[in-house]
C-alpha cells in the first residue's frame, strides 16, 4: 500500500466505500480483490464478454474498462447488491424458475445488464431484450433460457420492485 | 491482465481549464483517457506503455450537446448513449443514431466518447463514416484558443491526427441540412454485436429533381476500413455528380470505388471481399435512391 | 425399474440445486479463492512450432531469487500428463513440439512482477522443420511421431464394398473439411495448488474429471493415491475443454506448490487459455458412394482423417466416435471406413462436445444432400428411403433392439418447420431478391456412454449415503459445469427414496469423500452415473428394511429413523454400486464390431437460412431441433442442453474461426474469436420424443453432445437450397461465401443481378 495512492470512495450497493489503490487499477479488480466482492467476474479483460458488468451512476459498464480513479464519487451496484436482504430479485427468481443460469459464470454480469434492461424499460419487446444483453457472452444456454426469465421478470414484476434497486440517476 | 496499474499515473485535474494547462506545461508527457474503452483493453493486454494518463471523465465542460440554428455541437466528451437518447440526432443525424448503436456493446456505449473514437482513429472507427458524409467539422482547443478544421482533414495517416500535442478535441460540429438528403449508413461486421467493422459506407446525396431529371448534386461517401483511415471517396464522388441514376452509373461507381479503395488483408477480413463488398453496399444504396425517386415522381408527377 | 411409472421429483422442473448460490454471486469459482500468504504462477511458453531448446537465460534485470522456477528437471515422477497414451510431457524437456508448449513455470507473491519475469526469460532454439496440417503430415517427412505420424487408425469393414461399384447407378464422391473450434468456456482454466510431505499434493480448481486430474498427479509426484487429493471448484463451463487440460495445469501448479513451499494459484488469462489449451479436432472426411437409382445406399467407402496435434491425448477415442459416427442414421449392407488421426506441431486437440461426431456427421449429412441432387431425388426423401428402423443393423453390424423413431421424430420436425411449403416458396422468390433464403436438414444420432467396452474398463463405483443430520448425499466423481449433474443426480435419490427433493444434496467433488464413478464426458452422466445412483437408491432401501426395520411405505421421518438404526449397528449408512454392463453386450475392439453403445440419442435439426447476396455473410434466421433421448429427466435443463448446443453448433458452422500463424492461434482474443451473440442467435424450437431406455437413470439417455452434432450440417445444407452452391467447409464465413459465389461470376458485377432495373428518372 502506497500512501501516495489516492482514497477513492464510492456508493458499492448502498453503502459507502473507500479504497486506497494505484488510480489506474481495473475497478474490476478493485471490488474483486480489495472490496473481495467477487461475484463480478473477469471472462476476457477486452470488454467483449460482459461477465465483468456492474452499474455505476444508473448505467451498465463493463467493469473491466474503467479506472477504479473514474469511480470515485460513483453509484455503483454489483449483483451481490440485487437481491434486497433474503429476497431475492424478481429477475433472480425468473432466472431460477426458467433455467437463466447453467454453469453461472455469465450471470452476474446477465444480470447486471437484464436489470438494467428493464428498469428503463418495464416492458421491452424481444428485439430490445436481444440488443439490451448483446454485450453478455454465455456459451452455456444458446440465451433462450435467458430471454425466457427476462420476460417472465419484466411480466411478473410490479413496477415497484423495480424502484429497490439504488439507482444514481 | 497483463498490465501493471503501478506502473502507470493517473489524474483527474476535474475541469478543462486544468487539463489544457497541463497539456501546454507538458506537451506530449500526458495521454488523455476519456472513457477508457480502448486504453483499458491496452492496459489490460500489458500494451499500454504511456507512464502518465490525464482522465477527461466528468468534465461537463466536453459532455453536452448544443443545439443551435444551423448546427448540431457535440462535445468529444459525449457518450455514445448520450447521442442514442437525444431526439434531434436521432431525427436529423440518423446516420449518427445509428451508428451510435454498433459500438460495442450497451456496456461500451455508456462509457466510449465521440472524441475518443475519433481521437483513437481506427480505419474501422464506428462514427467516422456518419460523420465524413455529413460534412462534420472537428473543433480543437488548446490554451492558445480554438481552432476548426473539416473532419475529413483530422486523420492524417494510421493512427495520426491533426492534433498539436497540447490540444484536445473539444467538439465536432454537424451542420442541419441534410433533411432533404437520401441517407445510407450500413456496416459489415463478423457478427450483429459486438463486431469490428469489416466495411462500412455512410452515403449522403442530394437529388435534384425539378424537371424530372434526378441528377444528382451533392454526394459524400465516408467509409471504414477501406484505407489507413477513415475517409472520404472523393473520385467515386466526383464520378457519380451530375448524374443521373442509371444502370450505367451504377457500374462505373462500382469501378470506380474498386479502384479508389485500399483495403488489406488483416484477421478480420480480405482486401478482395471488403472491396466487392464496398461495391455492392454503394450499389445498394444507389437503387435505393433511385426507387425512392421513381416513387415519389409517380405520385408526384 | 420405475421407467414408465409416474414420478413426482424425476421429470419435474426443480430449481437448479446450486442456483441460487450462481445467482446472487456466492457461487466460489478457483479465482474467487484467496488463501493467506498464497502465491502466483506463470509459465514460459514456446514460441516456434518444433526445435530443440538450445538454451535457457534468465535477464539479469530481474532478482531471480525472489522467484521459484521449475522445469521437467523438477519432476519427482513422471513428466507425462496420463491420459490414453503418456506421450505428453508435463513440461517440455529439451524438445518443443508445438507453440505454446509449457517449458518452464514460474512463481511469485506479485503477480506484476511475475509477468515481467516471464518476459525476461530467453529460450533461444534450433528451429525443426514443423508438420501444420493433415496433408502436411501424411507426406510422413518430416516423421515428427513414431514411426509414420499416425497417432492412432482404424479400419471398420462390412460386407464387401469392392463388389458393388461396377454395378452401381450411381457413384458420389464428395470431400468435406472441419475447422478447430475453442470451447469458449466463460471461466478460463485455473488451479490452486498445496503441497507438503505430511499431506502429499492438493489441488482446486475448474475442471471435469477429477480422477484423471488425481491420476497424472500421482504419476507426476510419484505419490500413493491417499497423499493425492483433487477438489473441483465452482466450474464455469467445459465442454469438454476441462477433461484434460486441468491434468497438466494441476501438475504445473503442483510443481510451483512443491518447489515454493507456497499455496499458488494459476489462472489463465483468456489470451492464455486460447492460445495454448485444446480445440476440437480439425477433419477432412472424403466419401464415396453407390447408390442404385432410387437412392438406396449401396456401398460406402470413407477416408476419415483428423488433426491430433503434437501428442495422441485423446485422439485415438476421438477417432474412434468419428469412425462409429461416419456412416449416418443408415442401413447400407457394405462399408469400409478408413480412418487415421495425424500428428501435426500444432496444441493438442482434444475433447469438445460431440468428440469426433460433428465432424463425421457434417460429412455424412452434407454428402446425402449431394447424392440427393445427383439424382435429382428430394434429399428428405433420401434419407426416408435409407433410415435405419427396429431390427435393422447399422455400420458395426449392432442389432437395433430398442426402437428406432426417425420417421415419426423427422414428420414432426418437418411439420412445425413448415418444410416443404418453405422450400417451395424460397424457390420461388430467391431469383428476384438479394437475399435468398433456404431450409436444410440434418438426420443423426449419438451413442451414449463409452464405446464398447469403455464402460466396463471404467468399472465405476457410485452411491448414496446419509449424514447424522438427515442429509441424503450423492456419492459419485461427476461434477456440475452448468449441464444440470447436481440436480439430474438428486433427483433420481429423492425419487428412488421417496423423499423431498430438498433431502438431498450431492457430496463435495473431492476425491478424498467420493468414489470413482468415471469421468463427467461422453453423455454418460444420466444414462450411466444415474442409473448407478438410482439401483444404489434401491439398494438402500432394501438394506434399511433388512437391518433396520423399515416398512413398506415410509414416511420421511421413518425412513431417517430407519438410517440411525441402521447407523447405530453398521457405523455408517452407505449404499454403493458397481457399473453392470446391459445383457448381450459384445464388442470386438479389433474388427470394430458389434454392439458399438449400449443407447442412442436420435434426432433431425432443420436450419433455415438467410443469405444476404450484398455481403455474402449467411444467417440463421429460425432452427428446430427434433430428438428422442429416452426419459427426459429435468424438462428445463434438457431444453437448456439442447437450445446451448445448437447454438454452439451454429457458431461451428459460421462463425468461429481459428486464424493460424505457423502453428500459433493469432486470433487468441475474444475480440477476433467470435461467437454468436444475443442478437445472432435464431429462436430455436426443441421438441422432444421419449422412449425410455430400461438401463438409464429412470430411462433416460445421453443428451449432452447430441446438440452439436445437427446443426452445421443442416445450416450448410439450407446455404446450398438458398444459393445453388456446394459449401464443403467449416467454419464458413462471408470471405467463403464471396470467394465461391463470385467464382462463377464475372468480377466486376454483383453476384445475383439487382432485382428491380434503376429506374430511369
Amino acid at each position: 500500500m502506497s500512501e501516495h495512492w489516492p482514497i477513492i470512495r464510492m456508493t458499492l450497493n448502498g453503502v459507502d466505500r473507500s479504497v486506497q489503490t494505484p488510480p489506474m487499477k481495473r475497478l474490476l479488480d478493485v471490488l474483486r480483490e480489495d472490496l473481495r466482492l467477487t461475484g463480478t467476474k473477469e471472462g476476457c479483460g477486452e470488454g467483449e464478454c460482459g461477465s465483468c458488468s456492474v452499474r455505476m451512476d444508473g448505467e451498465l459498464v463493463n467493469s473491466c474498462l474503467v479506472p477504479v480513479l473514474q469511480a470515485e464519487g460513483a453509484v455503483i451496484q454489483t449483483v451481490e447488491g440485487l437481491a434486497a436482504n433474503d429476497k431475492l430479485h424478481p429477475l433472480q427468481e425468473a432466472f431460477l424458475k426458467c433455467g437463466g443460469a447453467q454453469c453461472g459464470i455469465c450471470t452476474p454480469g446477465m444480470l447486471m445488464a437484464a436489470a438494467q434492461l428493464i428498469e428503463r424499460n418495464p416492458h421491452p419487446g424481444m428485439a430490445e431484450i436481444r440488443e439490451g444483453l448483446a454485450g453478455n457472452l454465455c456459451r452455456c444456454t444458446g440465451f433462450m433460457r435467458i430471454f425466457e426469465s427476462v420476460i417472465a421478470a419484466a411480466a411478473e414484476a410490479p413496477e415497484s420492485a423495480m424502484e429497490r434497486v439504488p439507482n444514481a440517476r | 491482465m497483463r498490465g501493471n496499474a503501478e506502473s502507470h499515473q493517473l489524474i483527474a485535474p476535474g475541469n478543462l481549464a486544468s487539463v489544457l494547462n497541463l497539456l501546454a506545461a507538458e506537451p506530449g508527457a500526458w495521454t488523455p483517457i476519456a472513457g477508457g474503452t480502448e486504453i483499458m483493453v491496452a492496459h489490460a493486454a500489458g500494451k499500454l506503455t504511456a507512464p502518465k494518463l490525464v482522465s477527461l471523465w466528468g468534465i461537463a465542460d466536453l459532455r453536452f450537446i448544443d443545439v443551435k440554428p444551423e448546427s448540431i455541437a457535440i462535445g468529444a466528451g459525449a457518450t455514445f448513449v448520450d447521442l442514442r437518447r437525444h431526439a434531434l440526432i436521432a431525427e436529423e443525424l440518423p446516420l449518427l443514431a445509428k451508428a451510435s448503436t454498433w459500438i460495442g456493446s450497451i456496456a461500451n456505449q455508456s462509457r466510449a466518447t465521440l472524441g475518443g473514437n475519433l481521437v483513437n482513429g481506427s480505419p474501422a472507427a464506428d462514427s467516422s463514416p456518419a460523420l465524413l458524409a455529413y460534412d462534420a467539422e472537428i473543433e480543437m482547443i488548446s490554451v492558445r484558443g480554438h481552432r476548426r478544421i473539416p473532419y475529413h482533414e483530422f486523420h492524417t495517416g494510421y493512427k495520426r491526427n491533426a492534433l498539436a500535442l497540447d490540444e484536445l478535441l473539444y467538439a465536432v460540429h454537424l451542420p442541419r441540412r441534410f433533411a432533404r438528403h437520401r441517407q445510407y449508413l450500413r456496416k459489415v461486421g463478423t457478427r450483429r454485436a459486438m463486431a469490428i467493422s469489416k466495411v462500412a459506407l455512410a452515403a449522403t446525396v442530394l437529388v435534384d429533381d425539378r424537371a424530372g431529371y434526378g441528377i444528382i448534386n451533392e454526394v459524400r461517401l465516408g467509409a471504414a476500413s477501406l484505407a489507413a483511415f477513415p475517409a472520404r471517396l472523393y473520385q467515386t464522388e466526383n464520378l457519380l455528380l451530375g448524374q443521373r441514376i442509371t444502370r450505367d452509373t451504377i457500374a462505373a461507381a462500382r469501378e470506380a470505388i474498386v479502384a479508389e479503395a485500399q483495403p488489406i488483408d488483416d484477421i478480420r477480413s480480405t482486401a478482395e471481399y471488403r472491396r466487392r463488398v464496398a461495391a455492392n453496399l454503394l450499389e445498394e444504396f444507389l437503387l435505393e435512391v433511385s426507387r425512392e425517386e421513381r416513387s415519389m415522381k409517380d405520385t408526384h408527377p | 425399474m420405475s421407467t414408465t411409472a409416474t414420478t413426482r421429483i424425476v421429470g419435474a422442473p426443480v430449481p437448479r440445486k446450486e442456483g441460487v448460490d450462481k445467482l446472487v454471486g456466492r457461487a466460489q469459482y478457483v479465482d474467487d479463492i484467496e488463501r493467506d500468504g498464497m502465491w502466483h504462477g506463470a509459465t514460459v511458453r514456446s514460441t516456434i512450432p518444433r526445435g530443440i531448446i538450445r538454451s535457457v537465460s534468465f535477464d539479469p534485470c530481474i532478482d531471480w531469487s525472489e522467484f521459484t522456477i521449475v522445469t521437467a528437471a523438477d519432476v519427482p515422477g513422471k513428466n507425462h500428463i496420463q491420459l490414453i497414451v503418456a506421450d505428453q510431457p508435463c513440461l517440455a524437456e529439451g524438445q518443443v513440439n508445438h507453440c505454446d508448449e509449457a517449458i518452464l513455470l514460474l512463481a511469485h507473491p506479485d503477480k506484476h512482477k511475475l509477468l515481467d519475469a516471464v518476459r525476461a526469460v530467453k529460450i533461444e532454439y534450433d528451429p525443426l522443420p514443423a508438420v501444420l496440417s493433415i496433408e502436411e503430415s501424411e507426406k510422413q517427412d518430416p516423421v515428427i511421431l513414431g514411426e509414420d505420424n499416425i497417432i492412432k487408425s482404424f479400419l471398420l469393414e462390412k460386407g464387401d464394398v469392392d463388389s458393388v461399384w461396377a454395378t452401381a447407378a450411381h457413384i458420389v464422391e464428395g470431400e468435406y473439411r472441419t475447422g478447430a473450434q475453442e470451447h469458449l468456456y466463460i471461466e478460463n482454466n485455473g488451479m490452486i495448488a498445496e503441497w507438503s510431505a505430511e499431506n502429499g499434493i492438493t489441488v482446486w480448481g475448474s475442471l471435469q474429471c477429477p480422477y484423471y486430474v488425481h491420476k497424472t498427479l500421482r504419476a507426476v509426484f510419484d505419490l500413493p493415491d491417499e497423499k493425492v487429493r483433487v477438489i473441483q471448484t465452482e466450474t464455469g463451463g467445459a465442454f469438454g475443454g476441462k477433461e484434460d487440460y486441468p491434468s497438466t495445469l494441476g501438475a504445473h501448479a503442483g510443481l510451483l506448490a512443491m518447489k515454493s513451499g507456497h499455496v499458488v494459484k494459476m489462472i489463465y488469462d483468456r489470451m492464455e487459455d486460447l492460445a495454448a489449451t485444446t480445440k476440437r479436432h480439425p477433419s477432412r472426411v472424403r466419401h464415396r458412394t453407390a447408390v442404385d437409382k432410387d437412392g438406396k445406399l449401396l456401398a460406402m467407402e470413407i477416408d476419415l482423417a483428423t488433426d491430433g496435434g503434437a501428442y495422441s491425448t485423446l485422439s485415438s477415442t476421438v477417432l474412434s466416435r468419428a469412425t462409429l459416427h461416419s456412416c449416418g442414421p443408415y442401413v447400407c449392407p457394405n462399408i469400409r471406413v478408413s480412418s487415421h488421426a495425424w500428428a501435426t506441431n500444432t496444441i493438442p486437440y482434444g475433447a469438445f462436445r460431440g468428440f469426433g461426431a460433428p465432424q463425421a456427421i457434417f460429412a455424412i449429412e452434407r454428402h446425402m444432400d449431394e447424392i440427393a441432387a445427383v439424382l435429382g431425388i428430394d434429399p428428405v426423401e433420401l434419407r426416408r428411403r435409407n433410415f435405419l428402423h427396429d431390427g435393422d443393423r447399422n455400420l458395426t453390424d449392432q442389432l437395433m433392439r430398442e426402437p428406432v423413431i426417425l420417421d415419426q421424430l423427422l414428420d414432426h420436425a418437418l411439420a412445425e418447420s413448415d418444410y416443404f411449403a418453405k422450400r417451395e416458396r424460397y424457390a420461388r422468390e430467391n431469383a428476384a431478391s438479394a437475399v435468398k433464403r433456404g431450409i436444410g436438414i440434418a438426420a443423426f444420432y449419438h451413442g451414449s456412454g463409452f464405446t464398447g467396452s469403455g464402460e466396463l474398463y471404467l468399472n465405476s463405483l457410485a452411491g448414496v449415503d446419509v449424514t447424522a443430520d438427515g442429509k441424503v448425499r450423492v456419492l459419485v466423481s461427476n461434477t456440475e459445469f452448468g449441464q444440470g449433474t447436481n440436480t439430474i443426480l438428486t433427483q433420481i435419490a429423492a425419487e428412488a427414496l421417496n423423499l423431498d427433493f430438498s433431502d438431498v444434496m450431492m457430496a463435495p467433488a473431492d476425491t478424498a469423500h467420493i468414489p470413482n464413478s468415471g469421468p463427467t464426458v461422453a453423455s454418460r452422466t444420466s444414462m450411466v452415473v444415474g442409473r448407478l445412483v438410482e439401483r444404489a437408491s434401491l439398494q438402500l432401501i432394501t438394506m434399511l428394511r433388512e437391518y433396520a426395520g423399515l416398512g413398506e411405505h415410509p414416511a420421511r421421518e421413518e425412513f431417517f429413523a430407519a438410517c440411525e438404526r441402521y447407523r447405530a449397528t453398521h457405523g455408517k449408512v452407505e449404499s454403493l454400486c458397481r457399473y453392470e454392463a446391459p445383457p448381450g453386450i459384445y464388442w470386438d475392439d479389433k474388427k470394430y464390431h458389434g454392439e458399438a453403445y449400449p443407447a442412442y440419442a436420435w434426432a433431425i435439426y432443420v436450419a433455415q437460412v438467410v443469405v444476404d447476396t450484398v455481403t455474402y455473410s449467411a444467417e440463421v434466421e429460425d432452427f428446430w431441433a427434433v430428438q428422442e433421448v429416452g426419459r427426459v429427466l429435468h424438462p428445463v435443463l434438457a431444453k437448456g442442453q439442447i437450445e446451448g448446443g445448437v447454438a454452439q453448433g451454429i457458431g461451428y458452422a459460421l462463425y468461429e474461426k481459428v486464424v493460424w500463424q505457423n502453428g500459433h492461434m493469432a486470433n487468441n482474443q475474444m475480440t477476433n474469436y467470435i461467437m454468436p451473440t444475443a442478437a445472432d442467435v435464431p429462436p430455436i424450437h426443441v421438441f422432444f420424443e421419449e422412449i425410455p431406455f430400461r438401463y438409464g437413470g429412470y430411462g433416460a439417455k445421453g443428451i449432452g453432445e447430441l446438440p452439436h452434432d445437427g446443426p452445421a450440417p443442416a445450416i450448410l445444407n439450407a446455404i446450398r437450397d438458398a444459393t445453388g452452391v456446394e459449401f464443403d467447409t467449416i467454419p464458413l464465413l462471408p470471405e467463403d461465401l464471396f470467394t465461391q459465389l463470385s467464382a462463377l461470376q464475372a468480377p466486376a458485377q454483383r453476384v445475383h443481378p439487382p432485382a428491380v432495373e434503376p429506374a430511369v428518372l
